[in-house]
């Protein structure tokens, strides 16, 4: 099975999903999980050959001519990656199916979240800078999707819509990045560029929007903020894409890029790391006062995708092994801890851990697999968290300076302190505030709380028996660095690394028990200017600004907004027309004195229309000078141009009659000077700038080769005498296409405008 | 029937109108050798709705209902359909793809796929036809 294959799986289910929740209700996820059980299937059948080292691609033409082409390749690292997002997304699709009830939009959501699936897979798997670019860009859209899912929130609609501005922005930042990078490397394969770094300013320069790119997609102070709003989405949303998954992207490319840049970019290491360490730390902090057990959860991942950042971003062997080793961790245990915060919403019917008291009683499997995860999370033995965190301390202690170590101690303790906050408000007994009723929890079925607990299980596994993780955690190193190296393992004696988890546990649990003090204590600092706030101040400042502009331009006189258009078209165009300004040699006045006669009734009608006062009459006299024009095209020999002005010349009359009804019957006089002299300014220009235009189009250059070339060829090729027509659907047909989508567009826009004016005037009657 | 309706022009325009719309069907596939083609097609088409509203005033063509969009979305899914076909038969999209077919007794039919892009203009002018007349005419009505 070839790598595209996996992608077309995915396509292919999300087509069919909405078709199929007819038949199949909520039993539709099943359907779903079809595509990562394939992907699954196919991953260990060539883990084999990637494990040993082998790097399989595979390239498709794309875009020949521009050197763009589908490549696709799967290595160790992203073999890991294809596991956590196949793996994660089996056991979200199962948990779909019994967090849902049944509603009619769910063919829509089981769709998207198919879509989402492969277009992650993409992101791993392209080899193309562009294509990567264009995987990451669905993973955007999808994600917007599935946070505004419940479209009837504003809530959910606004934190979709800040989310794919924040990522977007990122994302086209990115795009930028990717060019100047290919350029400079002279290609825009992933593996090229990886193999033979380029170097210089201009890279420097790519390197810091690419990753821009990467940190507002992996959710990084400053841009950490749209993370938490996308907690709106539903839970399998926020488990699968905004924990386990899409916000792996940025970590995903910065692992990637490191070992190639790390060395030869001097600001690389300080940015990377300095930016990974202040989200771990702010995520770790904010998760301390949250209320909201997902929000809790959600500032705990963007400290841990700082802690990610910090990690595979130094471009170390050691530590990117270790790095790789908690993408792993985190994508196990963070889906199941989501998944369990879900059960307890639905269960429930809140997630406020100041409304929850004594859910352990109902909710014992879904305790059970909350512990355990958040065991791994803060990493304590025996569990695959532990062994991570072990990598990772080993590594950081023996490559990297005390700031990094401190940095990493601190948020390792931040993380063990919310992690007991979080347990402690989901499940334990407590005293609420006054009045305040527990919540009730209902027992949740076995199945639904299957999936996090096999993931749980999972991490439980991996930590006793670290063999098979090792292999493939080790593999994936190889593939960034070929000089990483680390192994996992349960016990390695009585190490520094040791002694940092034991003062790691021993910190947090200091500060879990003095929960309240500490508490206090950060709700006195209470940011002046977050983040959030200068993203809302400049949505507001963008919109306030459109406002104008559009205000000035678009201010509801009718004059005004036909001069605007017509000085825009006189004043771009006319530019290239002086620039190439030849007329030709011989003018002829008129072949006959037909010709002369309806021009003449032309004129005549024109200036007939510019000093009427009835509007009827201008109406008409207009009319007159369009069907003037159309004889003078039957004179000139042109059917086809003849027969479409007579047409629409009628159809504009009749249009114009209709609309005539709402308008004044006469002109009024203008009262203001300035803009009759305005008006007749404007009509000057046009007029002249029309005339010259016709005259130097009819002879381009002195020849008319042009014609005659598609006059030569309509028959031969185009396979139709009348080569007006050729041009339109054959030669020229994307124009055509083009012009037919334009009047499709326009018909909406009219009947839109229309439609809505008459609704506006018939409110107060409905009132 | 309108008490002001012209007893004429109702009979003319019942005369006039399946011919005229017969004409514009002939003017679009006679389009590729003659003149005519799924613009000017479209257009006289839309003339004949307009000589019907004419007549019988907004009544006529008041409740179009959703045909106005759906001709729209048809006529571009038509074209872009006959783009595809330039993918079918080997060439680039849009490339027009010549057919011709020996019927017995009719004698040689050629068909392109340009013809069907053509019928694609076609039904978006009338549509665009349809949407003005059904909404600027319903305006006037009121």
């Amino acid at each position: 099975m070839s790598i595209a294959a996996v992608l077309l799986v995915h396509v292919a289910v999300a087509l069919v999903a909405p078709l199929a929740v007819r038949w199949l209700g909520r039993r539709v996820f099943y359907l779903c999980a079809v595509a990562p059980v394939i992907t699954l299937i196919w991953a260990a059948g060539i883990s084999g050959r990637v494990v040993a080292g082998e790097r399989l691609i595979q390239r498709i033409d794309w875009v020949g001519p521009l050197g763009l082409g589908l490549d696709l390749r799967i290595d160790g690292f992203s073999m890991l990656m294809v596991v956590l997002i196949a793996g994660v997304g089996l056991a979200i699709f199962i948990y779909c199916r019994f967090y849902f009830s049944d509603r009619p939009d769910l063919g829509r959501f089981a769709a998207t979240l198919s879509a989402f699936a492969g277009s992650m897979l993409g992101v791993v798997l392209a080899d193309n800078l562009i294509a990567l670019y264009v995987f990451w860009e669905l993973t955007s859209i999808t994600s917007y999707l599935l946070i505004g899912f419940e479209d009837g929130k504003a809530a959910a609609r606004s934190a979709a819509l800040q989310a794919i501005l924040v990522t977007g922005a990122g994302g086209l930042a990115m795009l930028a990045g990717f060019v100047i990078l290919g350029q400079a490397a002279g290609s825009y394969s992933i593996s090229a560029l990886l193999e033979s770094p380029p170097a210089g300013a201009a890279v420097g320069a790519g390197l810091i929007l690419v990753l821009l790119g990467a940190f507002t997609k992996s959710a990084q102070v400053p841009f950490h903020f749209w993370l938490p709003g996308a907690m709106a989405a539903p839970t399998p949303v926020s488990a699968y894409l905004h924990s386990a998954t899409m916000v792996k992207a940025g970590v995903y490319l910065i692992a990637l890029l490191a070992p190639a840049f790390a060395d030869s970019v001097p600001f690389w290491r300080p940015l990377v790391i300095g930016v990974g360490l202040a989200t771990m730390l702010v995520g770790g902090l904010r998760a301390l006062v949250q209320h909201d057990l997902k929000l809790l959860l959600a500032f705990g991942t963007v400290s841990q995708l700082g802690f990610l950042v910090v990690l595979v971003g130094s471009g170390h062997p050691d530590l990117s092994f270790a790095g790789v080793a908690m993408i792993l961790a985190h994508g196990l245990f963070k889906a199941a801890l989501f998944m369990s915060v879900g059960i307890i919403d639905h269960q429930a019917r809140t997630r406020d851990l100041r409304r929850l008291s004594g859910a352990h009683r109902s909710l014992r499997s879904t305790m059970a697999v909350a512990v355990v995860a958040s065991a791994s999370m803060v990493g304590l033995p025996p569990l695959f968290g532990f062994i991570s965190k072990e990598a990772a301390f080993e590594a950081v202690l023996h490559d990297s300076g005390w700031v990094v170590s401190a940095g990493i101690i601190g948020g390792s303790v931040l993380t063990f302190a919310y992690t007991a906050r979080f347990l402690w408000g989901g499940f334990a007994d407590k005293e609420l505030g006054h009045g305040i009723e527990p919540a009730r929890a209902f027992p949740a079925a076995a199945a639904f709380v299957a999936p996090a607990a096999a993931l749980a299980l999972l991490t439980l596994l991996l930590g006793l028996v670290p063999g098979p993780a090792d292999k493939l955690v080790s593999a994936s190193a190889r593939s960034l660095d070929p000089e990483a190296r680390g192994s996992l393992a349960l016990w390695h004696g009585f190490t520094p690394a040791l002694g940092f988890s034991v003062l790691t546990v021993a910190a947090g649990l200091a500060m879990f028990f003095s929960r309240d003090r500490v508490h206090r204590l950060l709700k006195r600092f209470r940011v002046r200017l977050s983040a959030s706030e200068v993203y809302d101040q400049s949505l507001k400042g963008l919109n306030r600004s459109a406002d104008r502009i559009t205000g000035f331009f678009q201010n509801g006189s009718l004059p005004v907004y036909i001069a605007v258009i017509l000085l825009s078209v006189v004043a771009i165009p006319s530019w290239a027309l002086i620039h190439g300004f030849n007329l030709p040699g011989r003018l002829v006045f008129a072949e006959s004195w037909g010709q002369v006669a309806v021009g003449a009734g032309i004129l005549a009608g024109a200036v007939f229309v510019a000093r009427v006062r009835q509007r009827l009459v201008a109406v008409l006299l207009l009319g007159a000078v369009g069907f003037g024009v159309a004889v003078l095209f039957v004179m000139q020999g042109a059917p086809d141009l003849a027969l479409t002005q007579l047409l629409i010349e009628t159809l504009a009359l009749v249009i114009f009659v209709m609309v005539l009804r709402h308008l004044p019957s006469s002109f009024r006089a203008v009262q203001w000077r300035f803009g009759q002299a305005l008006r007749v300014v404007v009509s000057g220009c046009v007029g002249i700038f029309v005339a010259t235009f016709a005259l130097l189009s009819a002879h381009p250059g002195g020849d008319g080769h042009l014609a005659r070339e598609y006059i030569e060829r309509a028959l031969p090729e185009g396979g139709g005498r009348n080569v007006v027509n050729v041009i339109l659907t054959d030669f020229r047909a994307l124009d055509t296409l083009g012009e037919i989508t334009v009047l499709t567009v326009a018909a909406f826009g009219i009947a839109s405008l229309v439609l809505v004016g008459r609704n506006r005037e018939e409110e107060p009657d409905e009132a | 029937m309108k008490p002001d309706r012209s007893m004429i022009l109702a009979t003319s325009v019942d005369l006039i109108f399946p011919a005229v719309l017969m004409f514009s069907l002939f003017l679009l596939f006679a389009g590729h050798n003659a003149p005519g083609g799924g613009f000017v097609g479209g257009l006289t088409a839309g003339a004949a709705f307009v000589l019907r509203y004419i007549d019988a005033g907004p009544a006529a063509i008041r409740t179009p209902g959703r045909l106005p969009g759906r001709l729209l979305g048809a006529g571009l899914g038509v074209a872009i359909l006959a783009g595809c076909i330039g993918w079918l038969g080997g060439g680039d999209f849009l490339e027009a793809i010549k057919v011709s077919l020996e019927l017995p007794l009719i004698g040689t039919l050629k068909a392109s796929s340009a013809l069907l892009f053509d019928v694609g203009v076609y039904l978006v002018v009338v549509g665009l036809v349809l949407t003005v007349l059904a909404v600027l005419g319903a305006e006037e009505q009121r």
